[in-house]
């Protein structure tokens, strides 16, 4: 599962940041298929990539036309979310398998949660409304209306958008100033603290997670546990990456669909499922 | 009872509709034009420069 999945990451981020002739000028792709959105936080002024980032467009449609709902990106969260859930998190995005490589690198005692984690684990839903939501209509700038997430705290932005283009284009080279530095600042406290950490990005500031993580209770790849056939060994438990129980591991916002729990249970009672395996599965202990 | 819970399980199928009467919406609103707009230039904020 785990080779599985790191190959999945890979081919998608190559795939959805194909456009090599971006990156070898600094430029970005102009195609038609940035009319759509790619599941995960995926920077649209990264040189190589072919499609919008849902939070980007999410922004854009509340920059422009403010207090009216932006259907076309909601759009994109249901379907999605209604699919997938946070299984986008653990599978398809790319500055996931950036923190995932990073938290491999054998420096610094591991841990899976930061301090006080019961409290930051909220700091996502304040990014998406503060940030997001808010900000993007009229909080920072007075009425300026800017992208504040993209503009303040986006480190996916920075380090597939900015790190690249600002390498190759040495015109926005000589204009980036204190707020490129903020950006650069927060990207490597986020990518060092990676190291020690779990994905601390996605656990504690992610939008894209906190609205993914709202569809894990009834998104159609789910985790199931067959708990008459469980034997309470902690297998699964022991390998969450995100320090989840058992019981909480199929329906929290937290989970990310990784699958290391199924992986790690003797009794193979995990199962990476659609719902409709998990009605199966139930009739069959029912009859 | 068993309704509801059998229900539960294609929740996500409503979600999917959803989804894209909220793509239908947002076509009709043109809002996907916006999107493109934005992400076809080199977003200044996002690189930190604007």
């Amino acid at each position: 599962m785990k080779k599985l999945r790191l190959t999945v990451q890979l081919l998608f981020t190559i795939l959805t940041n194909g456009y090599t002739y971006g990156f070898l000028n600094g430029k970005i792709y102009q195609g038609r298929l940035k009319y759509a959105c790619v599941p995960g936080l995926n920077c649209y002024s990264c040189p190589g990539a072919v499609a919008s980032c849902p939070i980007g467009a999410l922004q854009a449609l509340l920059n422009r036309q403010g207090f009216r709902i932006p259907f076309a990106a909601l759009g994109f969260f249901f379907l999605f979310g209604s699919l997938l859930g946070r299984f986008v998190c653990g599978w398809l995005c790319p500055f996931g398998l950036v923190q995932d490589l990073l938290h491999k690198i054998p420096l610094f005692r591991k841990r899976k949660r930061l301090p006080f984690h019961s409290v930051l684990k909220y700091g996502k839903y304040v990014v998406l409304i503060l940030l997001v939501c808010i900000g993007s209509l009229f909080l920072f700038g007075g009425f300026a209306k800017v992208p504040a997430f993209c503009k303040f705290l986006c480190p996916s932005g920075t380090l597939f958008g900015a790190i690249p283009l600002l390498a190759a284009n040495e015109m926005l080279r000589s204009q980036a100033g204190r707020l490129f530095l903020w950006k650069l600042g927060i990207l490597i406290f986020i990518l060092v603290l990676s190291i020690k950490v779990y994905r601390p990005f996605c656990q504690y500031l992610c939008p894209l997670g906190a609205i993914y993580g709202w569809f894990n209770r009834f998104s159609l790849v789910q985790l199931h546990w067959e708990e008459e056939r469980c034997i309470s060994c902690g297998a699964c438990e022991n390998a969450c990456p995100v320090s989840l129980t058992v019981g909480e591991i199929s329906r929290s916002p937290e989970c990310i669909r990784c699958g290391r729990c199924v992986g790690a249970c003797p009794q193979k009672c995990l199962h990476l499922t659609g719902t409709e395996r998990s009605r199966r599965t139930r009739q069959k202990k029912s009859t | 009872m068993r309704f509801w819970k059998s229900s539960r399980q294609y929740t996500w199928l409503a979600g999917l509709l959803i989804g894209i009467l909220c793509l239908g919406m947002g076509a009709i609103g043109d809002q996907f034009s916006v999107i493109w707009k934005k992400a076809v230039m080199i977003c200044m904020e996002c690189i930190g420069i604007g």
